[in-house]
């Protein structure tokens, strides 16, 4: 039986005042993604630094791959691997000797034409790091992260600032790490990203996890039930309200009827096709994670699916 | 435990990257080099100290033979005075102009008919020009009233030479020139700005720019990092020393002693500035406060040290403010080793140096944070 890598209870970090990570529980099982998500501020670097061992908890218990991340540090470092937000590096170096250099550190024998295929990184092997794209940066950083061959990998906001085709190719990058069996601590305020490549999310606002589990037990859990969406007038809401027992509400020139069960949706229609009101295109609807998001959180999604933060006050 | 290999390999990345940055490069060693060719050709340049002194004589004869030119004897031997530099104006100048057009202020005039009276014993002057605030008027009166003194006792006789004469020397034994003081100053110089400057920059901006957080995921630790860099700084240092002394050797002619003593001198000073620059990065906040924090740290000890200028020219109580300037204490010390041979001396310096860097690093690794609580 194997035991999860990370394993966290009642964690809490306060700062003066400020709660940055206020009572969170969680684990986090091998060979799983998982995600934590929130707007900038709601506690998630504060979270993953602490299990990185680069900061001191507050209270609670935390133990990642059987270590306190804090006082085994050194220990654990060697076991994991990390991309911290914003990484960055020395400026003239190029991502092959940056490898070379760590897999010194490290004391371990790393191929580093190996790695950085991993990671995409073939083409700027030999290119100053300061030369290198936001994109390529960031593939430096996992470079690094896989130089120990950990097992377990935190990747603080990987794609932030990133342009959609460089956030695709890291994107690739981790769903190759699943792939060969890796535990992925991540964070993102990207909820495309989430989506895409985590197996459970948790969703944290104010130092709180707010919800947990796959996205779509969240959207089951957290959002609304399925409805038929018409296309047609404000009286034939009307009259669907009137000659059906079903919940109707209209807005803009669509009719949404709240379905208890799928059957609902032909009464529904059989009560517009007995109308003499014209009506156009159907079609069902859930709640997506960005429905769901915006009435858990106290953010904003922009267009682009990154979350915009309202009022940010406390510490990330 | 401490790694050799991580140091080693840490090494290996931080000087490859200081060698491709040209900037650090100028810096290390290029900078060094062109201070002492600059401050060297100020103070010891080709004139090798004589005073440019304008000459016009008007006593062009016509002699009967060259025995009777004395006028010309007279500037001979001015010339062989070893303290001025003749400049000679034609005789159809005039002279006062002449000085005038040029900016100078030195100047001597020799009549016409200067030869024929001093034949025959009649009275006659040389005219000399001066400026009373510069110093250079007293030297020059005083090599002219030399010459004129020498020049009167051969009236009276011929065959005479002077009873009371110079041996001109130094303390040190062999001849010790301005730039023989100068270099173990600039030496100290460049072991104060390299490391100092470069490590209040790395540390804050590391800490600024999450490096250090970075490397705190790796197995290096901060004495390892802090140590590579001191190994860095002890090379370049002592690469810039060695250019330093030829230059200033072969440029200059300077007359230094290198021996063994030199050694601990290099590599207890960039092993101090080097902490301290790290000190100063990491109790500040960032690297704007950093870099201000360490030019105030700095500056006083470049001048006051006794870099540029010895500090016996200077007030008692800068004095003794140099006397709490650990730069200080290197430069006394390589000028103890260097120019007076003064081992005993040397020692007592090395003692309070070492001490000093003991302290320097010892806190800049305690307080030298990788991570944060």
């Amino acid at each position: 039986m194997s035991i999860n890598p990370i394993e966290i209870s009642s964690l809490k970090k306060y700062y003066d005042n400020i709660k940055a990570v206020d009572e969170i529980t969680f684990s986090v099982k091998p060979g799983e993604i998982f995600g934590l998500l929130g707007p900038n501020g709601a506690g998630k670097t504060t979270t993953i630094e602490i299990m990185e061992g680069l900061r001191k908890r507050g209270a609670g218990d935390v133990k990642v791959i059987g270590l306190d991340p804090w006082k085994d540090g050194h220990k654990l470092h060697k076991k994991i691997g990390v991309i911290p937000q914003d990484f960055t590096f020395f400026e003239k170096i190029t991502p092959r000797e940056a490898i070379i250099y760590y897999a010194n550190l490290f004391d371990v024998k790393a191929n580093p034409d190996q790695i950085l295929k991993d990671v995409l990184l073939e083409d700027s092997a030999n290119v100053f790091f300061e030369n290198l794209s936001g994109g390529q940066k960031q593939k430096t950083g996992l470079a690094l992260a896989l130089v120990n061959s950990p097992e377990l990998l935190f990747l603080d906001e990987p794609t932030t600032g990133l342009d959609p085709n460089a956030r695709r190719a890291i994107w690739k990058v981790i769903k190759g790490l699943k792939a060969k069996g890796k535990t992925i601590i991540l964070t993102t305020h990207y909820l495309d990203e989430a989506q895409q490549l985590s197996d459970r999310v948790a969703i944290m606002d104010h130092g709180k996890i707010v919800a947990m589990g796959t996205v779509d037990k969240i959207i089951e859990e957290h959002g609304s039930k399925e409805r038929l969406e018409i296309v047609g007038s404000k009286e034939l809401a009307n009259y669907i309200t009137e000659n059906t027992d079903l919940a109707v509400n209209y807005h803009q020139g669509i009719i949404s009827v709240n379905l208890k069960q799928k059957i609902d949706a032909l009464a529904a229609l059989a009560a517009a096709e007995q109308s003499s009101f014209n009506w156009g295109e159907i079609h069902t609807r859930r709640d997506s994670l960005d429905d769901v998001f915006i009435k858990l959180v106290s953010g904003k999604v922009d267009e682009s699916g990154e979350i915009i933060v309202e009022n940010n006050n406390s510490n990330n | 435990m401490i790694s050799v290999k991580r140091i080693a390999s840490d090494l290996k990345v931080f000087s490859r990257g200081y060698l491709r940055n040209k900037f650090g490069l100028f810096f290390g060693l290029v900078f060094p080099v062109m201070l002492i060719l600059i401050f060297g050709a100020i103070f010891s340049g080709d004139s090798s100290g004589k005073i440019n002194l304008y000459i016009q004589n008007q006593d062009t004869g016509p002699f009967s033979n060259p025995q009777m030119d004395i006028a010309t004897q007279f500037v001979n031997t001015l010339n062989n005075s070893g303290t001025v530099f003749l400049v000679s104006v034609n005789a159809s100048e005039n002279f006062s102009d002449y000085l005038a057009d040029n900016s100078a202020s030195d100047g001597v005039l020799i009549p016409h008919g200067f030869s024929e009276a001093y034949l025959s014993g009649q009275q006659v002057n040389v005219t000399v020009y001066g400026n009373p605030t510069a110093s250079t008027s007293g030297i020059i009166s005083g090599t002219v009233s030399g010459v004129i003194t020498f020049f009167n006792l051969k009236y009276f006789n011929p065959n005479a030479s002077p009873i009371i004469g110079i041996t001109p020397t130094t303390v040190n034994t062999e001849q010790t020139q301005y730039v023989d003081f100068l270099i173990p100053g600039l030496i100290g110089f460049s072991i104060l700005i390299s490391p100092m400057f470069s490590l209040v920059n790395i540390s804050s901006e590391y800490k600024k720019t999450k490096l250090f957080k970075q490397l705190s995921l790796t197995p290096l630790t901060k004495m390892e990092w802090l140590a590579s860099k001191v190994i860095w700084y002890i090379a370049l240092s002592t690469l810039s020393f060695l250019l330093m002394v030829a230059v200033g050797i072969f440029a200059f002619g300077a007359h230094i002693t290198l021996n063994i003593w030199l050694i601990p001198f290099l590599i207890l000073g960039p092993m101090l500035f080097a902490s301290l620059g790290m000190l100063v990065g990491t109790i500040t906040k960032n690297p704007e406060t950093a870099g201000i924090i360490g030019n105030i740290v700095t500056f006083p000890m470049m001048f006051l040290s006794g870099t540029f200028f010895p500090i016996s020219t200077m007030p008692q109580y800068l004095q003794d403010i140099a006397h709490i300037m650990p730069l200080f204490y290197i430069i006394e010390g390589l000028n103890n080793v260097m120019v007076y041979a003064n081992f005993d001396g040397a020692l007592i310096d090395l003692v309070v140096v070492g001490v000093i860097t003991a302290v320097i690093f010892l806190a800049a690794i305690k307080l030298f944070k990788w991570r944060e609580d």
